[in-house]
């Protein structure tokens, strides 16, 4: 397990390396532009002031490194200081105890023993898209929510199965590494836009400056420019693929890591099944980069599909799903990878260093999970817990009929549809 | 004098990776405590579930004494196991009791359908399979400590100071470890 983490620790250097030495030439591209020295300077665009002359002096490809720079120092502190309360708190996640969902709160507890980590919090969004998520750059301050309509939906291990794949991401670091490289694409998807419309802006307002420059420097400028623009157009669109790739790695690596600690992989295929025939509405409250996040796309399908597999946070579930089925033999690593080759034909997408003989055995479905449960009656009891969550007050009447009060109701007492009895409503 | 400063120098190296081995083996050791502690928190909330399962289910399964008895018998024998190995046998024999009548309790849907039933039911679940998972990880670290009270050099070590081997959890539940039989 340990080589897991620290093969992804070295893979997150990596690429977070990689994406400074982009969001650095960017700026330095950038900043050797708009020349400082000469008096032109982001600033300028944003006033709209004249140039007088563009001569690239030594120093203007290091102010552009620096605004670059600050950009993303802005962007990490923001991010580090509140990122996971802000997550949280758009996605309107409850946070809940034992007592709310005993289910669920055990099965964390199950799988946190299994990972061997400190217990997250535990939340409920109230959404009927089933879909859950994980927060946390440490392990010791991470979160894991699920929607209510992912509880309404799964049996018992399907739920395992799930709260596993979010275990796994905080056991690999897959957290911080989305913090980490989504403030990276940020960056530089920030620059270029201030670049590239202060370029946009700029031009429309003089016409003459490209040929106001030094005599021989003119040629170099045009140059310079061209290459600029099309770094600037470029270096988003690779940042995105690179992180999107990536994002998919880790997601096998997650269901990989789900199988192993449940020792039950079709406990995930089976819920990624569900997840996948879900015919309710998009997640509400989610957008583009906080999607690897979550347990499958909340995007719901559109556009062509080769093109939405390269720009998408996820691989496809299907496979995913076939992947997962095809673990016959164990649920190692080496037994998903061996899978994993077998059906995308591709070589090993886990670190080989982490591919260590491992012999764990696959285990039965839990008896409760072979029950069959009315879909109905589950999600009507999901239906309470969230009413619960969300303060109603419930009220049994003498005729029999239940009422549940929501919390905006003001007046202290409710009448009764059937019977007409005046009820009084007890607030806490 | 050379030789003098020789000795010394032999003898300080032996002292320092003296000291280096013990530590490692007592690190290791408190490992194997703690994750052992980590089961006996769930064993104990097996035992104490145990009374309460029974006391509702004794209402609805009047004709099931036997099964009753065969789950108190085996949690009083789990109750007082003193060591590892004793304890990892008598709870194999309570394990397969209360899976055994996990089964039974199929045959009673009024039971099923019991509120505070089903509560202890899913506590119950969860127990087991919190029992199954930090019984992996004791095993781990038992290994990991055994192997090095084994191996050269840190057996000399470990026997100087009587680091002795510890037991696996095994579940021995007989009906775990038979191949089923199936007759036509």
């Amino acid at each position: 397990m340990w080589q897991l983490i620290r093969a992804n620790k070295r893979n997150s250097i990596f690429l977070m390396v990689l994406m400074a030495v982009v969001l650095l030439v960017l700026g330095y591209i950038i900043g050797a532009i708009f020349d400082p020295a000469s008096g032109i300077s982001v600033l300028h665009f944003v006033t709209g002031q004249k140039p007088r002359a563009i001569v690239t002096t030594n120093y203007a490809g290091l102010w552009g490194i620096a605004f670059a720079a600050a950009i993303w120092l802005v962007l990490t502190l923001i991010s580090f200081s509140s990122g996971d309360q802000i997550f949280l708190a758009a996605s309107k996640a409850k946070p809940v105890t034992h007592d709310v969902h005993p289910q669920l709160f055990n099965i964390v507890e199950e799988m946190k023993i299994a990972a061997g980590l400190p217990m997250p919090k535990v939340y409920i969004i109230n959404d009927p898209a089933p879909n859950a998520f994980a927060t946390g750059r440490k392990p010791e301050t991470a979160s894991v929510a699920v929607t209510a309509g992912l509880l309404g939906r799964l049996n018992r291990d399907e739920l395992q199965g799930v709260i596993a794949h979010e275990m796994s991401h905080i056991l690999h670091r897959d957290i911080l590494f989305v913090t980490l490289a989504g403030i990276m694409l940020g960056s530089i998807v920030l620059l270029s836009q201030v670049f590239l419309r202060g370029m946009f802006y700029s031009s429309m307002g003089s016409s003459r400056r490209y040929s106001s420059g030094g005599k021989g420097g003119g040629q170099a400028q045009l140059v310079m420019l061209i290459i600029a623009i099309i770094v600037a157009i470029l270096a988003p669109i690779m940042a995105y693929l690179l992180y999107y790739a990536l994002s998919r790695k880790r997601e096998y690596l997650a269901d990989a890591g789900a199988a192993r600690l449940t020792r039950y992989p079709e406990g995930l295929a089976g819920a990624l099944e569900k997840i996948a025939n879900d015919k309710s509405p998009q997640l509400a409250t989610v957008n583009k980069v906080t999607a690897p996040m979550y347990i499958a796309n909340p995007f719901k399908k559109k556009g062509q599909r080769k093109l939405s597999d390269l720009t998408s946070t996820h691989p496809p579930i299907s496979e995913r799903i076939r992947i997962l089925r095809n673990m016959t033999h164990g649920a190692s690593f080496k037994d998903y990878s061996d899978s994993y080759s077998n059906i995308t034909k591709a070589k090993t997408v886990i670190p080989l260093t982490a591919l260590t003989k491992e012999d764990i055995a696959l285990r039965q479905a839990s008896a409760e999970a072979k029950k069959k449960v009315r879909l109905e009656k589950q999600m009507h009891q999901v239906g309470d817990i969230m009413r619960r969550v969300n303060q109603f007050v419930f009220l049994t009447c003498l005729c029999g009929l239940k009422l549940k009060v929501p919390p905006n109701y003001k007046a202290d007492k409710v009448t009764c549809p059937r019977c007409k009895r005046k009820l009084d409503i007890r607030k806490k | 004098m050379v030789a003098l400063i020789i000795v010394a120098v032999v003898l300080v190296l032996l002292i320092v990776s003296l000291i280096g081995f013990y530590n490692a083996l007592i690190r290791l050791r408190n490992q194997v405590d703690n994750a052992w502690s980590q089961i006996d928190v769930q064993l104990k909330r097996r035992h104490d579930l145990i009374p309460n399962l029974i006391e509702t289910a004794k209402g609805y399964m009047k004709h099931e004494r036997e099964t009753f008895e065969t789950i108190t018998k085996a949690r009083s024998q789990a109750m007082g196991a003193k060591t590892v190995s004793e304890a990892s046998k008598a709870e194999g024999v309570l394990g397969e009791a209360l899976s055994k009548f996990m089964l039974v309790v199929e045959n009673y849907p009024d039971l099923k359908a019991n509120q505070n039933f089903l509560s202890l039911q899913e506590e119950l679940t969860s127990t087991e399979n919190k029992i199954a998972f930090s019984r992996q990880s004791y095993n781990d670290q038992v290994l990991f400590f055994n192997n090095k009270t084994q191996v050269f050099p840190s057996n000399i070590v470990a026997n100087m100071f009587n680091f002795s081997k510890r037991d696996f959890f095994e579940i021995e539940a007989p009906a775990e470890r038979e191949v089923p039989k199936v007759s036509f």
